[in-house]
């Protein structure tokens, strides 16, 4: 695990300068750069954080999906550390998309919440993953935490697909959130502001992800240390 | 431009909720790393002898 360490720690200095200028000139072209919407107005660019923060939630889902079989299959702990931040950073993202969500509604849809099939189903991935954290922290042994873990994160990770096809299966009414100038597709600005927002927040996911996951790797050489000077003679 | 409170709200929001996870992260690097650090020079003059 220390030979990770140096390269996890490269990648939080070389990422940390770049997300930060990157997310400054996210902010100028939201506030400054891109048209009005024309039907949703100034509050549709909240969707310029919204949906990036969904794509990396479920980044972060996809992580522990992957993460959780490779731990299962090797059962080396490395893959459950890598697991386990990805799904923190998931269940923080997501409530960033259920919580600003609502805000965007209230003007739009005239309420702050409605039982819509891609509201449910994001609910749904964020209640799993809060109890696979809420898990992990109540299981008997490191292993079974794993274990266990790896098991809902895998089932878990199948309610990503559903919220996806959730409008056209449940005919939803989820908006189509870039249109401007009464024209169909999104306007050039809104376009680049949108692709800019959503490399940084990939680029901002895997920051975390690197510091989370050091953060979970140092958690295991301290367990270890404690474990040994519990039990010197093992 | 209308509803620009929501935006305001909206954006704050997101921004807190980014500053607190970022502060308890850098709060629990620290306290890992330096519990690590005292524990390691602990064990190392024991394992010594």
């Amino acid at each position: 695990m220390e030979r990770l360490d140096p390269m996890l720690r490269t990648i939080e200095l070389v990422l940390f300068p770049v997300v930060a200028v990157l997310m400054v000139a996210c902010l100028y072209c939201i506030f400054c750069v891109v048209p009005n919407e024309v039907t949703m107005g100034a509050v549709q660019r909240i969707f310029y954080f919204l949906v990036p923060s969904a794509w990396v939630a479920f980044l972060g889902f996809f992580v522990v999906f992957v993460a959780s079989t490779l731990y299962l299959t090797t059962r080396q702990l490395v893959w459950d550390t890598l697991a386990h931040a990805a799904a923190e950073l998931g269940v923080l993202f997501c409530a960033i998309v259920l919580l600003s969500g609502p805000i965007w509604a209230r003007p739009a849809w005239g309420t702050w919440w409605t039982w819509e099939a891609r509201l449910t189903t994001t609910l749904v991935l964020e209640l799993v993953f809060v109890a696979y954290l809420v898990l992990r922290s109540q299981a008997e042994s490191r292993d079974q935490a794993a274990r266990l873990a790896a098991v809902v994160g895998i089932v878990g990770f199948l309610d990503v697909p559903l919220i996806y096809f959730s409008v056209k299966l449940w005919r939803g009414h989820h908006p189509i959130v870039f249109k401007s100038g009464g024209g169909e597709g999104l306007e050039p600005a809104m376009l680049k502001t949108f692709m800019l927002c959503m490399f940084t927040f990939t680029l901002f996911f895997s920051l975390l992800l690197a510091l989370r996951f050091r953060l979970g790797l140092l958690q295991e050489d301290l367990a270890e240390i404690k474990d040994r000077e519990m039990s010197p003679g093992a | 431009m209308k509803n620009l409170n929501y935006l305001f709200w909206a954006y704050t929001l997101i921004w807190i909720l980014l500053a607190v996870y970022l502060l308890s992260l850098s709060v629990r690097l620290r306290a890992v790393a330096s519990q690590l650090r005292r524990l390691k020079s602990r064990l190392s003059p024991e394992e010594k002898t």
